[in-house]
């Protein structure tokens, strides 16, 4: 996999002016795979029964990996302050507002989600395992009555909202792609020119 | 006019001889001397307990008359606690309690039975998940007396097994676990 990627994606860990360097694009790719399996997922765990053997593992994976999310997202916003994406591409004003507005609700959904999820299994004071390593994310210390219920409501709707705005998101790219035939998606996969 | 109104409950205990008005008791849930809890059994190995946190109500007693013994309780189903967050939100949730299409539960006694004991069988109807029903609760009294602070308190425990399903509930726990056992404690202070 690593000499592979090597080859194909460009040799810029950081963005420049013009293009993003691998490092952005791989957290950004890790996030947009995580969390279209994870949404699946956790509608998948809504329907397990006490006794399926899935029960014992697939609500682990889910919040395991959500961790491991919430992480990604955390080294992506910091160096993100440190290292600003590529100057736009050309397109008319309103749609550049509209796709400013969109990615900025990306991030802000995808941090609630987050949250909600961390506070669900973390009502009770209980920490998360991580996967079944010694890992654990420890309880906050605030706790209020049927915390984990409000939380669930709250990661389910900004969930499901943020599923379908990052659809959105997908079919905007698309667009740019085979429409517009910019450089929207190509940029964001970091490509070697000569590929 | 309260002068008037102490007459005419004097006058009434007087008629019926039951001094009704001494007997009343409020449930002591704000000092938590009271406690809904539950057990049901998991795979058949253990107990898994839990209560319902919060709860009002009131009891009439007399020790000279237990069989005019009364209770009225009514339960927030929302506070049902198994000090498991991902278990309560799933037994709060749809598939069981459904706490937001039910949110009290309640039980009025219909009648007392006692025994020598000062328990008895107390029954009553079960409103559980918008569905009523009879149930019998096996009474045993604690006790009763002066409390340090100038009150009178008196303390009952009991026991009665439910089957959810009877009240809809219909969401499988398995084999093991059809029946679930309340365990009851009430400490009521004399009105």
């Amino acid at each position: 996999m690593g000499p592979i990627l090597a080859m194909v994606l460009n040799h810029k860990l950081k963005n420049d002016e013009n293009s993003y360097g691998w490092g952005p694009v791989i957290m950004h790719w890790l996030i947009a795979f995580a969390i279209i399996g994870l949404y699946p997922l956790g509608l998948y765990i809504e329907t397990l029964d006490y006794y399926d053997p899935a029960y014992r593992t697939v609500p682990i994976w889910h919040k395991s990996i959500g961790i491991m999310v919430a992480f990604t997202l955390a080294i992506r916003l910091i160096l993100r302050a440190f290292n600003k994406p590529p100057k736009a591409l050309p397109q008319p004003a309103v749609m550049q507002a509209m796709a400013k507005v969109a990615h900025l609700l990306l991030y802000l959904l995808l941090l609630i989600t987050l949250v909600s999820g961390y506070l669900i299994s973390t009502a009770d004071g209980r920490a998360i395992e991580l996967f079944n390593t010694l890992i654990s994310i420890p309880a906050p210390p605030v706790a209020f009555q049927n915390k984990e219920d409000l939380a669930g409501t709250v990661h389910f709707i900004v969930a499901t909202v943020l599923i379908t705005l990052a659809a959105v998101h997908a079919i905007a790219a698309l667009k740019h792609h085979f429409i517009d035939k910019d450089t929207t998606l190509k940029r964001m996969l970091a490509l070697r020119e000569e590929a | 006019m309260k002068a008037k109104l102490i007459k005419g409950l004097t006058l009434a205990s007087l008629i019926t001889a039951s001094p009704l008005y001494a007997a009343d008791y409020v449930i002591d849930t704000k000092g938590a001397h009271a406690s809904i809890e539950f057990r049901i059994s998991h795979l058949g190995t253990s107990w898994l307990k839990g209560r319902f946190n919060t709860f009002t109500g009131e009891f009439s007693y007399d020790a000279a008359k237990p069989e005019a013994s009364s209770v009225s309780v009514n339960v927030d189903v929302a506070s049902f606690d198994s000090n498991h967050a991902e278990r309560n939100k799933h037994i709060r949730g749809d598939e069981f309690l459904d706490v937001d299409k039910h949110p009290t539960a309640s039980f009025k006694s219909t009648s007392f039975t006692p025994n020598e004991n000062g328990g008895g069988v107390m029954k009553g109807m079960l409103t559980l998940y918008g569905t009523a029903k009879e149930i019998a609760i096996d009474v045993e009294k604690v006790g009763e007396g002066k409390d340090p602070w100038g009150g009178y308190r008196a303390g009952f425990s009991g026991t009665v097994a439910i089957q959810p399903k009877d009240f809809g509930m219909n969401y499988q726990l398995g084999p093991a676990a059809e029946t679930v056992y309340m365990d009851l404690n009430i400490e009521g202070i004399r009105k």
